[in-house]
């Protein structure tokens, strides 16, 4: 493999910090004293933190999206574990256009699913109602799981489900001790994954939340197209602070490369 | 393959496809129908059929506008993001671990980071006391105004999506076998000939894929535009949020919402055509 030259080098460079620098002056700016949107050089406060924790709205927002992300990316899991095996271990009339059906949240804008839900909930009295916001999440973040299930699925050896069965042991205890545990990584990727998509949605949510439900990214995007202040960067860094630590769990379980770049 | 009973694969997706019945295409089909009712102001959404929406939005020049200015700031995004993001992965694919990692994994986990976070990292940066703003006034040109303008959308815009672009092109250059680009130097062809007709006739199906789904993207975006483009600056999407909260045109905003579903659908779709041709994938 040949080596990269100065200038290739240099141009790496550049694109690492752009890519950087919006996450890093976030983080920065939150730690300002002043009452402004200050980079802060002599002095570091965690005033905007404190008042981050202080401000109801924020708190009960955090709550709401970590219920919602939590909720919605089990039962997405769930439904997801049974509907992959559907589709990689038998082969019916219809897989292909299930599939498709399964997939198709990741191509549809999520303004539009936001638009259609928020008709639905209304015609059938649903507005502001939680566990609709729930089923609204699971919708959008089911594909992702599907997509890990499928790929641990088809990695799986399917000899040593055939060994079990021969053996006489019955479908549901070779699903429980032997197909789950192959496919493990793959679920428990999927979750985090569904979980970190649940939790940051705005698009859609910005539709289907109401003031009782409303979503910590809504609330930061209400906040912010209001007024903008050292408040915002704290709840930020915060957010950023949350993302790293899902993503560190996310490459411990399941390896965040694989999960970026795709399979293989 | 194990052969079950026909009805078990279904009985099996049963939860899921029930799921997605009621909540993605009984609320498309339902949006669909509204779009095509009459809505009065002073009452509201009628039980009537019209092509009025559509027809507005076709005649209306505020929304030409619109839609042009969507295009083309998807567009320009796609562009940059090829420029920038095609060279950054075949930069990157040609570093030694452990550095090739982190920098891939630099690149790419922005994607997880919610784009509200990463509009206010922008704004931050290019507002009138921002560092963009104090680098340029250093250097003698600045003040420049960027926030609130197109340029800031597109400078965000690029910053999500180019791991987009990085993806596909990251994975059609790991396919590469390196003895063809060497054997192509050692029969001295220069490096620029080699990257040109060696590299990028296999790596175009990732770059295509890419700037296919990059534009759709670009083009249904909306905390972008909503942070940074202002009050003023309108995308397609800021406009349907605005018909449905603001004006409370539902019908309208519908009809809107479906034009930019079809126009995403017809870009998307084609990127999955480019997809399937290159490699098929087996669901095994």
């Amino acid at each position: 493999m040949s080596k990269n030259g100065p200038l290739a080098l240099a141009f790496n460079a550049l694109v690492i910090s752009f890519m950087l620098a919006p996450l890093l002056i976030v983080c920065i700016v939150a730690f300002t004293p002043a009452n402004t949107l200050t980079i802060p050089t002599t002095e570091f406060s965690l005033r905007w933190f404190r008042a981050v924790f202080a401000h109801p709205d924020f708190v009960t927002s955090f709550w709401n999206s970590l219920w919602l992300a939590i909720s919605s990316a089990t039962i997405a899991t769930l439904i997801a574990i049974p509907a992959g095996l559907a589709i990689t271990r038998f082969d019916f009339a219809g897989r292909d256009a299930l599939n498709a059906l399964f997939l198709s949240p990741l191509i549809i804008p999520h303004l539009v699913l936001g638009v259609a839900m928020l008709r639905m909930f209304s015609l059938i009295g649903a507005t502001g109602s939680f566990q609709w916001l729930v089923l609204a999440h699971v919708v959008v973040i089911t594909p992702y799981v599907l997509r890990l299930v499928v790929a641990a699925s088809v990695g799986a050896d399917r000899s040593c489900e055939q060994a079990a069965l021969s053996l006489g042991a019955s479908h549901g205890t070779v699903f429980r001790r032997v197909t789950l545990p192959m496919i493990l990584p793959g679920v428990t990727g999927g979750w985090l994954l569904a979980f970190i998509n649940s939790f940051d949605e705005v698009t859609m949510s910005i539709f289907v939340t109401s003031p009782a439900t409303v979503t910590l990214p809504v609330r930061m995007y209400m906040y912010a197209t209001e007024s903008i202040d050292p408040l915002m960067a704290a709840a930020s860094a915060l957010m950023v602070g949350f993302t790293a630590a899902v993503m560190v769990l996310l490459d411990r379980l399941y390896g965040l490369d694989k999960i970026l770049v795709g399979e293989k | 393959m194990k052969l079950g009973r026909h009805s078990t694969p279904w009985a099996l997706s049963a939860p899921a496809w029930l799921l997605f019945a009621c909540l993605l295409l009984v609320p498309l089909g339902l949006t669909a129908v509204l779009s095509f009712n009459v809505f009065d102001h002073s009452t509201g959404v009628k039980n009537e059929f019209t092509l009025a929406h559509y027809l507005a939005v076709l005649s209306d020049e505020y929304y030409y506008g619109i839609f042009w200015r969507t295009f083309w700031i998807s567009g320009v995004t796609t562009l940059i993001c090829l420029a920038i993001g095609a060279p950054e992965a075949y930069v990157l694919s040609r570093m030694g671990n452990p550095w090739r990692s982190i920098f891939l994994l630099v690149v790419l986990a922005p994607l997880l980071v919610s784009v509200v976070v990463r509009a206010f990292g922008w704004s931050m940066l290019l507002g009138p006391q921002g560092l963009v703003n104090l680098a340029l006034q250093a250097v003698g040109l600045g003040p420049v105004r960027i926030l609130y303008t197109e340029w800031a959308v597109v400078i965000a815009l690029v910053h999500v999506m180019l791991p987009f672009m990085v993806i596909p092109v990251w994975t059609s250059l790991q396919k590469l076998d390196a003895a063809v680009e060497n054997a192509a130097l050692s029969l001295s062809a220069s490096q620029f000939t080699t990257l040109r007709r060696i590299v990028l006739p296999q790596v175009l199906p990732g770059i295509l894929s890419g700037s296919l789904i990059v534009f759709g993207l670009s083009a249904s975006a909306f905390a972008i535009p909503g942070l940074l483009g202002g009050r003023r600056l309108k995308m397609v999407a800021t406009v349907v949020y605005d018909e449905y909260l603001h004006e409370l045109n539902w019908p309208l905003g519908a009809a809107l919402a479906l034009i930019l579903l079809v126009a995403n659908l017809l870009v998307m779709l084609s990127y999955n055509r480019v997809l399937e041709g290159r490699y098929k994938k087996s669901l095994g």
